[in-house]
């Protein structure tokens, strides 16, 4: 992998990291309204993937979607006000954070729905298959999804018409407060793969350059007209279910402190980092000042949002045909 | 009596079903933390056998749940958000609602799901929904949508002694509202609504979340000297025709409110019911005031320009009693545009 890509890829990273955290700040403040599903700990995923796509691939994306939108080239200052349900976000404020979306860089959706998005990818795939297009579709959702109808269906719809999908399993362990092991029935989602014919792929999710190659030939095979991949990416959600979690668990615990402590080692941001410099591939002080810039286009973007206008109540009945 | 939120009230019915009857047993996603918190603690109570984790898989549940009772268990369904049960609308319609009729009577199917229903707080389009009517449309199925904590006790007991399957919604912009709830054991009956407030000059129909706002609004309208009667249905379907059929004989006047959407909402039906029973009794053409037939928004902003309010329902009073009907070339333009439709009811 050449230098160029490996720099790409952290970067994505730390965009996601960076304005994450904002959003987790914002969020404790009670500056945003209804509910955020942080991506910390989850970013070597999109990261790796959406690096191995196109800009004209589709992407379908979660509940706890920031992160894919940022890694397909998402604007932070779009986002942050739909975050905060003003009028300049990318959805007006209609959608907020769960149902974010930029068709323009072929980012087609978070999704409230558990499961909700995986058939998209599929119709997205055949799209492309039907235009006559290289392009492939992405779907992202989590090892709780994976319990879901639709991901099922889904896998052997997109198989048996070999379709250009990648299906990208973030396994973070939870669902919600249920770990994994008490509700899905495999330790390896990838397994499930092999019902549906199509290869099943276990990648460590922590480490973004081998989700990218793993990605990488996935993509190679959906371009190839060879049909859909299911990559698993094992990985750590850093933090909890949903932002401001505590409060309403009320004393509640559901992860051992083992268990955290664990999550907060293997952060694929520091992992990456740590190789970087340990290779040579590039000066501390450029990541730094790489930091500080995307720290700072966060921070103009939480300007932005703030000084934007709330939207006029009429709105809601624009993009409408009544 | 103590003061307890609604969630809380929940729990309380459920701790006492469970403990009375132990074919009463709980299933869903996060039942055991607790999600809305009204199972909480639970587990600690009843143990894995009766408190059930499941994965989300909510289509395999709700149908699983229908096997259990017609095998003789009494099984309640947390769904969490109504909208969720769309996942599950298969096995809810075609063999919960249907099976002791389309097997002539050779089972019962005694369950009940619960969820969260409709907006208010920001949850975006795929959570904020008030799904009551497509549930009100399905034969033999029963829907109750309680108001406050001390209704949402009793008549969950009642829902889960039931034979019949039950849809149960809390409203989710009244989890965390507190009212009186009694220590001693009671059950309410499915299918009586309440007279919240009594009143000669305007019958207001409501429930559920749209309760709060009716009552508002009858406090405004008093001050300006009318005296609405404000109405609570309580249970959705079957629904106390009887007690609104009566107020409107009493005041000539009807409004309904309701979150959900105009066409073939609750408040259309009601309203229906009225003009067809009642119309003798009319003084005025009934309204509706129900949310706007758009997707929920996101922005506060624009949610609450979605959700009916307490004045949204005053300006409907007020147009019960002016009596005027709009001129029906202006009706026919209303429908043709459907925004004022909308806009206008
Ligand atoms: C159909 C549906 N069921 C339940 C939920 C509630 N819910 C939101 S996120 C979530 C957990 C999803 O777990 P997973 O797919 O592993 O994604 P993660 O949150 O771990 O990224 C649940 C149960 C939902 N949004 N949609
Ligand atoms: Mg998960």
């Amino acid at each position: 992998m050449d230098n160029d890509k490996i720099l790409d890829i952290y970067t994505r990273m730390l965009r996601i990291r960076r304005f994450e955290e904002q959003v987790g700040i914002l969020f404790a403040q009670g500056q945003l309204p209804g509910f955020v599903h942080l991506y910390i700990g989850e970013e070597a995923i999109a990261a790796g993937v959406c690096a191995a796509l196109r800009d004209d691939d589709y992407i379908v994306s979660t509940h706890r979607g920031h992160g894919h939108v940022i890694a397909k080239g998402g604007d932070f200052n779009r986002m942050m006000a739909e975050l905060f349900g003003k009028a300049t976000g990318y959805c007006k404020g209609k959608g907020g954070s769960m149902h974010i979306a930029d068709f323009s860089i072929g980012m087609l959706g978070a999704c409230g729905i558990v499961g909700g998005g995986i058939p998209l990818a599929v119709g997205a795939g055949l799209s492309a298959a039907y235009r006559g297009t290289d392009q492939v579709a992405v779907s992202f959702f989590g090892d709780g999804a994976s319990n879901e109808g639709s991901f099922h269906e889904s896998l052997n719809l997109a198989a048996v018409m070999k379709l250009p999908v990648i299906f990208v399993c973030e396994n973070n362990r939870y669902g919600e407060f249920t770990p994994m092991e008490k509700v899905t029935a495999v330790r390896d989602i990838a397994v499930r793969a092999t019902g549906y014919g199509i290869p099943g792929v276990i990648v460590d999710g922590t480490d973004a350059l081998a989700v990218y190659d793993a990605a990488a030939a996935a993509v190679a095979r959906a371009r190839n007209g060879e049909g859909p991949t299911l990559i698993e990416a094992k990985t750590h959600r850093r933090g909890g279910h949903a932002e401001g979690e505590k409060a309403f668990l009320a004393g509640g615990v559901y992860r051992s402190q083992e268990e955290l402590a664990e999550a907060q080692l293997k952060d694929p941001l520091l992992i990456m980092h740590r190789r970087m410099v340990a290779m040579h591939l590039i000066a501390p002080d450029v990541l730094e000042e790489l930091d500080h810039r995307i720290t700072q286009a966060v921070a103009e973007a939480v300007a932005f949002a703030r000084r934007s206008p709330d939207p006029e109540p009429e709105a809601i009945y624009e993009d409408t045909w009544i | 009596m103590a003061k307890k939120t609604y969630v809380a009230a929940i729990k309380d019915a459920l701790a006492e079903e469970m403990r009375r009857d132990s074919s009463v047993f709980l299933i869903g996603e996060d039942v055991r933390l607790g999600v809305f918190a009204g199972t909480r603690g639970l587990h600690a109570e009843f143990g894995d056998r009766r408190v059930i984790d499941t994965p989300i898989s909510e289509l395999a549940v709700a149908g699983a749940g229908v096997g259990a009772a017609i095998t003789g268990l009494r099984p309640v369904v947390d769904l969490m958000f109504g909208t969720f049960l769309y996942l599950a609308l298969d096995q809810i319609v075609q063999q919960a609602a249907s099976a002791r009729y389309m097997f002539g009577g050779q089972t019962r199917v005694p369950i009940v799901y619960m969820v969260q229903n409709g907006g208010g707080i920001s949850a975006g389009a795929h959570h904020s929904q008030a799904v009551h009517p497509i549930f009100m449309n399905v034969p033999l199925l029963k829907v109750v949508m309680p108001s406050n904590p001390y209704d949402a006790k009793g008549l969950l007991k009642a829902a889960i002694r039931d034979d019949n399957p039950v849809i149960f919604l809390s409203p989710l912009s009244l989890t965390g509202v507190r009212g009186e709830v009694p220590d001693e054991e009671y059950v309410l009956p499915l299918g009586k609504g309440e007279i919240k407030r009594p009143g000669r000059d305007v019958t207001i129909c409501s429930a559920g979340a749209t309760v709060p706002a009716a009552l508002k609004a009858s406090q405004t309208l008093a001050v300006e000297g009318i005296e609405a009667e404000v109405i609570d249905l309580r249970t959705l379907k079957p629904w106390d025709e009887a007690l609104v059929l009566e107020s409107v004989a009493k005041t000539g006047r009807f409004v309904a409110v309701d979150e959900s959407k105009p066409i073939c909402g609750a408040a259309s039906e009601w309203t229906a019911t009225v003009a067809e029973k009642a119309f003798a009794y009319l003084k005025a053409p009934p309204q509706r005031v129900s949310g706007k037939d758009v997707a929920s928004p996101f922005s506060p902003v624009l949610e609450r320009a979605v959700i009916p309010s307490a004045d949204d329902v005053v300006m409907a009073a007020k147009r019960t009693l002016l009596g005027a009907q709009e001129p029906i070339a202006q009706s026919h333009e209303a429908r043709d545009s459907n925004q004022a439709l909308v806009h206008g009811s």
